[in-house]
């Protein structure tokens, strides 16, 4: 089951700009799913069409297993959404405003739960101020404990660490690992791709509004990432006319005693093996071997520079 | 499929009267002295005038005409203040977001337009009543144009929020619209004392209805036959509620 499924989703803005084309996504349900692109490329339309501020030119959108055109408010209830602005309530503390926003999505005020946000966010101390009064940072966290409050199945955030230091920013995201090993799937676009690679199970890059690819986190680093193996040997290197064509498959580099060989990952069958059958058969063992792994932010950047 | 969430309305509902609540002072207190002031003014400019076609001295006209003037003007300004406030600061995303049906928000602001104009005028009638006696006659006639006066600029208020970009442009309805229409439409004189010009424009003009059918719950007599202002009145507030529910629907002005 997917907690949001979207099928073919456009969005074309009223002054002709086309943010979203036909992005068909898939979040299964209980993922910790990164959604990233670069700036423009058109994540914030896609959160902003579940937060319903943006209407769809076209698609479909499903929120667990139902039709988000056809059961908005089952839809809503489920779902709880930091937006990448932050807007606040200018009439309320901290504290009146989990109240409020618990209540507008039916759910009773729970005390308890509503202390463990407020703790667990870091605003506690906070609580019964006025929220005009709090800084940017503490602003952005009460969003979340906002989208938190009624707890929801499927929690979307948008850039919620931007602009929120590295100590916080670790804590927020040890909170959300939680509760995604409680069940909740989340669903978040950051720029922090380290932050993401460490800690989300799923990705998707999204650029100028088309989606070019989605999965799983480990398969994409698998499949995707391209790795390059390093050979050291005693002597300096050099590669005949024929040696040439038979590593031609694996784009060969002499860098004086290396040979450094791309080598890749499909439906599990590493060429890791058949370049070092190959390498040993023309110079004899290397003294030294590693390997270089791309990580998200090398494919990200590569991904997204090729498509420019 | 269509599922209601009363709570989540109730809790909107009860967001609006706190957020009049917190600014008490300018948005209760201030108003009912505003009115206070028009009151004292005329008593003393107009001392024992009378109003033609009316049998009551002018204490007894004015009074009702200026409570509900007041209710009218705190109606209109509860519900677009909120409006306005929340989508400058960009809070009604989250309006738009939460599992609320368009009926339900429109109510929720509705109401508590309504509740914000009863206590302002109750707050008004208060401060007046223990200095001068008036009639009241009719009280079904008061609540029916107090409240239905109240669901009508409450709904105004709530559609020129949702219009306006900025606070500026609030003003402009405020002062281009609101105030001209209730100035002109007999609060302060009979309109029969009004050029016919003017008087044709009043045969269309809610605030007229409003202020005279409140004025004929007090003191029996009126410019217009009060069944068919209340016709009128029912039907134009029946409209607004309609008309706010379609623009909250299709997110007129709110969504991209
Ligand atoms: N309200 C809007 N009206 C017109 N264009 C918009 C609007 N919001 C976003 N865009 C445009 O749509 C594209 C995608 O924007 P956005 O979804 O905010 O991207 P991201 O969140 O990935 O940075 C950008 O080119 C942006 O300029
Ligand atoms: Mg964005």
């Amino acid at each position: 089951m997917y907690a949001l499924k979207t099928e073919q989703l456009s969005k074309v803005y009223a002054r002709g700009k086309q943010a979203l084309k036909s992005v068909s996504l898939e979040v299964p349900q209980g993922s910790f799913f990164a959604l990233l692109g670069p700036n423009g490329a058109g994540k914030s339309t896609m959160i902003n069409i579940l937060a319903d501020t943006v209407i769809p030119s076209s698609g479909v959108v499903q929120v667990l297993g139902r039709n988000m055109q056809i059961d908005p408010l089952w839809c809503k209830q489920r779902m709880g959404i930091v937006p990448q602005e932050v807007a606040f309530d200018p009439f309320f503390t901290p504290y009146e405003v989990l109240n409020i926003f618990s209540g507008l999505y039916g759910a009773r005020p729970d005390r308890v739960w509503i202390d463990t946000l407020l703790d667990r966010l870091e605003l506690a101390e906070h609580a019964h101020k006025n929220t005009r009064e709090l800084s940017g940072g503490m602003k952005r966290r009460l969003l979340v404990a906002q989208a938190l409050v009624h707890k929801p199945e499927l929690v979307v955030l948008d850039e919620p660490t931007a602009g929120v230091d590295v100590e916080l920013r670790k804590r927020l995201w040890d909170f959300m690992r939680e509760l995604n090993q409680a069940g909740t799937t989340i669903l978040l676009t950051t720029h922090y791709l380290e932050e993401a690679q460490e800690l989300c199970d799923h990705v998707a890059i999204l650029n100028e509004g088309e989606l070019l690819l989605s999965g799983r986190m480990d398969a994409l680093l698998r499949d995707v990432a391209g790795r390059s193996v390093w050979f050291e040997f005693a002597q300096p290197l050099q590669l005949s006319a024929t040696q040439q064509e038979v590593f031609a498959r694996f784009n060969p580099r002499i860098e004086g005693h290396r040979l450094i060989l791309a080598t890749t990952h499909h439906q599990q069958a590493s060429s890791f093996h058949d370049a070092y059958m190959l390498v040993h058969h023309h110079f004899g063992a290397p003294v030294d071997v590693s390997i270089d792994q791309e990580d998200l932010e090398d494919v990200f950047l590569r991904m997204t520079r090729k498509h420019q | 499929m269509m599922n209601l969430n009363h709570y989540g309305a109730w809790t909107l509902f009860m967001r609006e009267n706190r957020r009049f609540m917190k600014v008490k002072m300018q948005s209760l207190l201030a108003p009912a002295l505003t009115s206070l002031m028009y009151l004292l003014v005329f008593r003393y400019a107009m001392g024992e005038r009378t109003v033609p076609n009316f049998q009551v001295d002018y204490m007894s006209f004015l009074i009702p005409g200026l409570v509900m003037m007041t209710m009218l003007q705190n109606a209109f300004a509860n519900s677009s203040s909120s409006m306005i406030t929340a989508k400058v600061m960009k809070v009604h995303i989250y309006f738009l977001m939460a599992p609320l049906s368009a009926w339900e928000v429109v109510l929720a602001f509705l109401g508590a337009a309504v509740i914000r104009a009863c206590v302002v005028g109750g707050l008004l009638l208060l401060m007046i009543l223990p200095f001068v006696s008036i009639p009241l006659l009719h009280l079904g006639y008061i609540f029916f144009y107090g409240f239905c006066g109240s669901v009508l600029m409450g709904g105004l208020g709530l559609i020129s929020g949702m219009w306006a970009r900025k606070f500026d442009d609030m003003a402009l309805i405020n002062n281009f619209v609101i105030m001209p229409l209730t100035f002109l439409s007999g609060v302060f004189y009979s309109v029969e004392q009004l050029p016919k010009t003017w008087q044709a424009i009043n045969d269309w003009n809610p605030f007229f209805y409003l202020i005279d059918g409140f004025r004929y719950g007090f003191i029996g007599m009126g410019d217009a036959d009060p069944m068919m202002g209340m016709g009128f009145i029912a039907l134009a507030t029946v409209a607004m509620v309609v008309a706010c529910w379609y623009l909250w629907r299709s997110g007129w002005k709110l969504k991209e």
